[in-house]
C-alpha cells in the first residue's frame, strides 16, 4: 500500500515535471519561431512596403458605433486618477530622451500645433477590426521640435496603465522604429470621432501608428523617450506584449 | 473497365527515361515512376506546413472566436461565433495567442516558399500541364467519372497512371485557387501590407470578410484532407504512400481495381 502510494506519487511528479518541462521546451522553441518568422515578416514588409506607403482610409459613414475599448480602460494609477480628476489640465507631455530640446507640453500647447484627422482601421490582434477617426499631431512634428540625436534609433512610449491596475504594476509601454514614427499617418491623438478622447480609448493622448496592430498604439501616453536600445527597459522586448512573446514587429 | 484509354507512353517517357522507366513485377504487375523529387519534398513539407497553420490557426481564431462580414466588427452580430476547440488541437496545446502567432506566422513562410517553388517548378517544367490539367477526354469522362466516384470504384490498372479528371480539377482547384486564396485572405488581415494591398481588401469587401474568407478556406483545406486521405487508404494505401515517399507506384494487372471489389472480382494475391 505504502509503495503503491509511493510509486503513484512518485509517477504523478515525474508526469508534472515532465509537463512543465515539454511546456518550457514548447515555450523556447515558441520564442526560436518569433525571432525568425518576426525577422523575415519584417524584412520582407521594410522591403516591399514603401516607406510612406499609407494605410487605408475610410468614410464617416464606414465609423464603428462600437469601437471596442481594449487593455486599460480606465487606469487606476493614482497620478493618473488625479490628472482626470482635474479634466487633465495639469497633464505634460514629456518629449526626453536623446534629443536636443526635451519639451513638456500640455494639452493646449498640442492643440495649438497643425492638426491632422484621419479614419482608419484598428486591427486588434485578438483578430476583430473597429474603424475610427482620429485627430491629433504628428509625431514627427514633435521629433522634429525637440531634434532628434542622430543616435536615437527608436521612440518609446510610457504610459500610466498598468493592466493590473496595481499601484507598482508594470505600466504599458511600446516603441517603434523611426520608419514609422515618422510617418506621415502616425500621430499623437487627442481627439476621437470628433470628441475629445474619451477615458476608455485612452485620455488624454494615445499613439496612431496605422500600420500595425492594435497593441503597438499605445494609450494613455505620459512620456515620449527618444533610445538607442529598447533592451534596458521593461523585459528588454520593447512593449508591455512583447515582453509576453508578442512579435514586437507588428505589421501582421 | 474504363473506355477511356490514357496516354501510358506520354507519362512514362518521362525526363531521365532510363534511370525511371517502368520495372516490370511478378504477377503481371508494373512499378511506374509517379513522383519526382521535387512532388514528393513538396507534398511532405506541405504537409508539415499546413498542420501547423491549422492548428496554430484554430488557437488564433480562439482568441475572438466571431466572424464577420465586411470592413470592421459587429460585435452585437456576428456571422458566426466558432465553437470551443479541444486543447489537443491546437498548437501549442493550449489557449496561448502569442505563441500560435510566432507557429503560425512561420510556418506561413514554409508554405508560401514551398508552394511557389513547387508552382513555378511544375509550371515551368510543363508537369503541371502533363499530369493536372484535363484533356478534352477528360473533360468529356467527367459525369462517367462522377459516377466511378459515387461507387468508389477506381481503377488501379493501367488507368491508374494518369489521373482521373475529377482528382485533375480537384488538384487544380487546391493548387490554384484555395491554397493562394489562404496567402491572399491571410495578407490582407496584415495592416502593414494592407498600405499597399487596399486593392486585394477592397475586393474581399473589408478585413473582417477576409478573416472570414481565411476561415472558410481553411475549412476547405480540412475537407480536401479528409477525402484525400480517405481515397489514400481506399486506393491501396501503401502503394500510395510508397510512390509518395519512393516515386515508385506499382500498376496493378489489367481490370484490377480499388476496394473490396478487388478481391471479390480477382484471384487472391493481387491485393497490394
Amino acid at each position: 500500500m505504502n509503495r503503491r502510494r509511493w510509486l503513484a506519487g512518485a509517477l504523478a511528479t515525474a508526469g508534472t515535471a515532465m509537463l512543465s518541462a515539454c511546456n518550457q521546451a514548447g515555450t523556447a522553441l515558441a520564442e526560436q519561431a518569433r525571432r525568425m518568422g518576426e525577422g523575415l515578416t519584417r524584412r520582407a514588409q521594410r522591403l516591399v512596403v514603401p516607406r510612406d506607403a499609407l494605410a487605408p482610409t475610410y468614410s464617416r459613414a464606414e465609423i464603428s458605433p462600437d469601437f471596442k475599448a481594449n487593455g486599460s480602460i480606465d487606469p487606476a494609477a493614482a497620478d493618473y486618477r488625479a490628472l482626470k480628476a482635474g479634466g487633465f489640465a495639469g497633464y505634460r507631455l514629456v518629449v526626453d530622451g536623446l534629443v536636443e530640446r526635451p519639451l513638456s507640453l500640455s494639452l493646449a500647447d498640442l492643440r495649438r500645433r497643425p492638426a491632422q484627422s484621419q479614419i482608419t482601421k484598428h486591427d486588434c490582434v485578438e483578430g476583430w477590426t473597429s474603424i475610427g477617426e482620429w485627430t491629433g499631431v504628428r509625431l514627427e512634428t514633435l521629433l522634429e521640435e525637440a531634434g532628434l540625436k542622430p543616435s536615437a534609433k527608436y521612440i518609446v512610449f510610457h504610459c500610466f496603465d498598468a493592466l493590473d491596475q496595481q499601484e507598482d504594476g508594470d505600466r504599458y509601454y511600446e516603441s517603434i522604429d523611426l520608419v514609422d514614427a515618422r510617418h506621415p499617418q502616425t500621430i499623437l491623438a487627442y481627439d476621437m470621432n470628433g470628441e475629445v478622447l474619451p477615458v476608455p480609448h485612452g485620455a488624454p493622448l494615445r499613439l496612431r501608428v496605422e500600420r500595425q496592430l492594435g497593441y503597438k498604439h499605445a494609450k494613455y501616453i505620459r512620456r515620449i523617450e527618444a533610445v538607442e536600445s529598447f533592451a534596458h527597459l521593461g523585459g528588454g522586448k520593447g512593449g508591455y506584449w512583447e515582453d509576453r512573446g508578442y512579435e514586437w514587429f507588428a505589421g501582421i | 473497365m474504363s473506355d477511356t484509354v490514357a496516354d501510358p507512353p506520354a507519362v512514362a517517357v518521362a525526363p531521365a527515361a532510363e534511370a525511371h522507366a517502368d520495372r516490370v513485377l511478378p504477377g503481371g504487375r508494373v512499378d511506374t515512376w509517379r513522383h519526382p523529387t521535387t512532388v514528393r519534398v513538396s507534398h511532405w513539407l506541405n504537409v508539415i506546413a499546413v498542420i501547423v497553420l491549422l492548428m496554430s490557426g484554430l488557437n488564433i481564431l480562439a482568441a475572438h472566436p466571431h466572424l464577420y462580414w465586411g470592413l470592421r466588427s459587429t460585435f452585437a452580430e456576428p456571422w458566426i461565433n466558432t465553437p470551443r476547440v479541444p486543447d489537443w488541437l491546437m498548437i501549442p496545446q493550449a489557449r496561448n495567442l502569442a505563441q500560435a502567432r510566432n507557429w503560425h506566422f512561420l510556418f506561413a513562410w514554409v508554405f508560401v516558399v514551398n508552394g511557389l517553388i513547387y508552382l513555378s517548378w511544375s509550371l515551368l517544367t510543363g508537369r503541371f500541364r502533363r499530369r493536372l490539367l484535363p484533356t478534352g477526354a477528360d473533360l468529356r469522362g467527367f459525369w462517367p467519372s462522377v459516377v466511378e466516384h459515387a461507387r468508389f470504384h477506381f481503377p488501379t490498372d493501367d488507368h491508374a497512371r494518369a489521373y482521373n479528371v475529377i482528382q485533375k480539377l480537384t488538384y487544380m482547384a487546391m493548387v490554384l485557387v484555395v491554397l493562394p486564396l489562404m496567402l491572399v485572405t491571410g495578407l490582407s488581415m496584415s495592416p502593414g501590407f494592407n498600405a499597399i494591398g487596399g486593392v486585394l481588401l477592397e475586393i474581399m469587401g473589408g478585413r473582417q470578410s477576409a478573416r472570414t474568407l481565411h476561415f472558410i478556406s481553411a475549412g476547405l483545406i480540412v475537407g480536401f484532407i479528409v477525402v484525400h486521405v480517405g481515397l489514400v487508404i481506399w486506393t491501396g494505401f501503401f502503394n500510395n504512400m510508397r510512390s509518395m515517399i519512393t516515386g515508385w507506384f506499382v500498376i496493378q494487372p489489367e481490370g484490377s481495381t480499388a476496394g473490396p471489389k478487388l478481391r471479390r472480382n480477382k484471384d487472391e494475391g493481387e491485393a497490394p
